[in-house]
């Protein structure tokens, strides 16, 4: 899993049909200091999270398709958590 | 998934079973802010409707294949989505 920022969303209106109905955030991925310039990654949202949070991304696709429980579907990046602190 | 923009299409003369139809776009990758970022690559068309200018969200890797009606094909990036509005929260910092 990385740490990433949540920086803000996209919308979709013609997309694979296992999107559909798919919140997409773009999150910014944050280094070993917690600061952001290691890229980014667009993750389907399963839990919620809005612009600014810190968020955990499970990027895997097979441990992805298993939490959003479709077979087939073409995803690999989920937000999973929202980090309140990290010591 | 990361965003890119269709900067072209492909016409194949010849091409692998299974693959016959796919449409093949040419893509410029774009970092967070919709910048062009990156070199350009060959995406197959998951959606079958995206067109040169058009932003797109695209899969790279074995989901890349997932996008297509036959998913045991050799692609690595294909367009899984056309992007309608790419909204970045000023607060997201």
């Amino acid at each position: 899993m990385i740490l990433a920022c949540v920086k803000g969303s996209i919308t979709s209106t013609i997309h694979h049909p296992d999107m559909a109905g798919r919140k997409l955030l773009v999150c910014e991925k944050l280094n070993d200091k917690g600061e952001p310039g290691d890229g980014y990654v667009i993750a389907i949202d399963t839990i919620g999270a809005g612009a600014g949070e810190m968020v955990i991304i499970l990027d895997e696709g097979n441990g992805a398709r298993q939490i959003l429980q479709v077979g087939g579907m073409p995803v690999r990046s989920v937000v999973v958590g929202v980090v309140d602190h990290v010591g | 998934m990361f965003l890119g923009k269709v900067i072209g299409r492909l016409v194949p003369a010849v091409i692998y079973e299974g693959m016959q139809g796919v449409p093949l776009l040419w893509v410029q990758p774009l970092d967070k802010t919709g910048a062009e970022k990156g070199t350009a690559f060959v995406c197959a068309d998951g959606t079958r409707m995206a067109g040169p200018g058009e932003m797109i969200y695209w899969e790279a890797s074995r989901e890349a294949a997932l996008t297509l009606d036959i998913t045991y094909v050799p692609v690595d990036h294909a367009v899984v989505g056309i992007v309608d509005n790419l909204h970045l929260d000023p607060e997201g910092n």
